[in-house]
């Protein structure tokens, strides 16, 4: 069995005293696509900042392809929730794609170098962004900003790619091609993503972790009966009952 | 305002206003990017405290007031490291008690005589030349250190969580950040005093922001803003007798206004 790209053991997080994930056994293979989903509050954040190393655990510890998170960052991509940036600050869509080849005092005085901006010109390019290169952030859409920011984790050809809820200003037409993007990443790259969307979960993950202070784990693309007793679903699901459950057991049975 | 120039203390004012424009333009931007106007604030009075430091132990205003407002910028950086947007309880504390020991330090200074109002409300019809070449000094280190670490300094203003994925040491460059406000914040008290510095801090960049394309344009066109605002505002403070740092504030802030009312009629 191969090693596990991203293995978190025995872990515990509290804030302000209040247990917020406790005893974590989460351990993913490399070509994952996993949703992580829960309810609000239930820790899905949290764990993917101890994943990134941005916090630390009380108890337990995280590995990365091997090693600390801190010391593996330059492979791994970061999307984070859109809500804290500010839309109104004067950056160009490249500049803001080349912040994904900052490294650790790499850039001092010298600025970005020919790779780098040929680098951010690809994956521009990939991403049908090309042609907005000038433009300033805050002028663009909610889905043509989440490309940009797609843009700005991948630049750097990570290995694992990491999303905290990247649909959340992007309208259902630009999700589903943001999904189709995804799926063609995750030929190459281990997908995280925190997630509310179900239609995700049914057409394009291959694994699902719940997270509401205990983290399970399940090697199915569904929503299953004993996630549901666990109560570690999101709210919304719990209240809609068996539908999503039916109509994802019937995909299966196909 | 020609014949004006051929005074030693106008042409001083001249220069120490244009030298408090770039420090205005470029810490002012990553104050007002970063949205840390209340801690520059808390800085900018704390500062009050190293001028009674200043006179306590007889150094010059320069040395006496930027070591102390350092000392206080660092503390402040200290506490509201973990929360960069809200430490509001934090920054009240620290803006007051600096005040009041600047207030002690002045009682406790035999023989004080000095105008105190000149240091609230600025007085740059009375640098000295030597301050000139403090402040020439000042500029430097703090233009060569934002070029240092632009990249950096962008990329933490910008998204500071993204930042501290790709490596960008923010904690560093927090209080490196707030070290440099200390030191603008010590230059333009000279110009309109530190209760107005907050004033010509944000009110260029405010409007260069919608006006740039990048973070060092932003720079550009503020300190160009600034340097504009201060030289209307000495020459009107000239022409109609009055104090030139309350003069240069309004004048910034008439520029304010027509801003704001010009992005409402557009």
């Amino acid at each position: 069995m191969n090693k596990p790209i991203i293995e978190v053991s025995d872990l515990f997080f509290s804030f302000n005293g209040h247990p917020v994930l406790e005893a974590v056994n989460l351990s993913l293979a490399k070509g994952e696509f996993t949703a992580i989903i829960g309810p609000n509050g239930g820790g899905k954040t949290t764990l993917m900042k101890l994943i990134l190393g941005l916090i630390r655990p009380d108890r337990g510890k995280v590995r990365i392809m091997g090693g600390p998170p801190r010391e593996m960052l330059h492979r791994v991509g970061y999307v984070p929730q859109e809500v804290g940036i500010n839309k109104s600050f004067p950056i160009s869509v490249t500049d803001v794609v080349l912040m994904g080849k900052l490294r650790a005092g790499g850039k001092r005085f010298r600025g970005y170098s020919g790779n780098d901006r040929i680098a951010a010109q690809k994956t521009l390019e990939k991403l049908e962004m090309w042609k907005f290169r000038n433009r300033l952030i805050g002028e663009l859409s909610g889905g043509q900003r989440q490309r940009v920011y797609i843009a700005r984790a991948i630049v750097s050809e990570p290995e694992i790619l990491l999303l905290d809820e990247p649909t959340a200003s992007v309208d259902s037409k630009g999700q589903s091609e943001f999904y189709a993007l995804l799926r063609e990443l995750n030929k190459s790259t281990t997908i995280l993503m925190v997630s509310h969307d179900l239609m995700v979960i049914s057409t394009y993950v291959k694994s699902v972790t719940c997270v509401n202070r205990v983290v399970h784990h399940h090697d199915a693309a569904e929503i299953t009966d004993e996630m549901v007793d666990s109560h570690c679903c999101p709210v919304e699901l719990l209240t809609h009952g068996s539908v999503p459950h039916r109509v994802l057991k019937k995909h299966e049975d196909f | 305002m020609w014949e004006a120039l051929q005074f030693e203390f106008m042409q001083n004012a001249l220069m120490a206003g244009l030298l408090a424009s770039i420090a205005c333009g470029v810490i002012g931007t990553l104050v007002v990017v970063n949205r840390i106007v209340f801690i520059s604030g808390g800085i900018a009075h704390a500062a009050y405290g190293g001028i009674g430091f200043a006179f306590f132990f007889g150094l010059p205003y320069m040395i006496g007031t930027s070591l102390f407002s350092l000392l206080a910028a660092m503390l402040m950086a200290g506490l509201t490291l973990k929360n960069r947007h809200r430490s509001d309880t934090v920054i009240g504390v620290l803006w007051a008690v600096g005040m009041a020991s600047g207030v002690i330090f002045l009682d406790l200074t035999p023989g004080y005589n000095t105008d105190l109002m000149s240091y609230l409300f600025g007085s740059i019809l009375a640098v000295p030349g030597s301050d000139i070449w403090a402040m020439v000094i000042l500029n430097m280190a703090v233009l060569f250190i934002v070029a240092y670490f632009y990249y950096d300094l962008l990329a933490m203003s910008y998204d500071e969580e993204f930042a501290r994925v790709r490596g960008v040491p923010v904690k560093f460059l927090h209080f490196l950040l707030l070290g440099m406000i200390a030191l603008a914040v010590v230059m333009i008290i000279r110009v309109v005093g530190l209760i107005l510095v907050i004033a010509l801090m944000t009110i260029p960049p405010y409007i260069a922001e919608k006006y740039s394309t990048s973070l060092v344009r932003m720079m550009l066109i503020s300190t160009l803003l600034s340097a504009v605002f201060t030289i209307i505002g000495l020459w009107l403070s000239y022409v109609f007798n009055l104090t030139s740092g309350a003069t240069i504030i309004m004048v910034g802030g008439t520029a304010f206004f027509i801003s704001v009312l010009f992005d409402h009629l557009r």
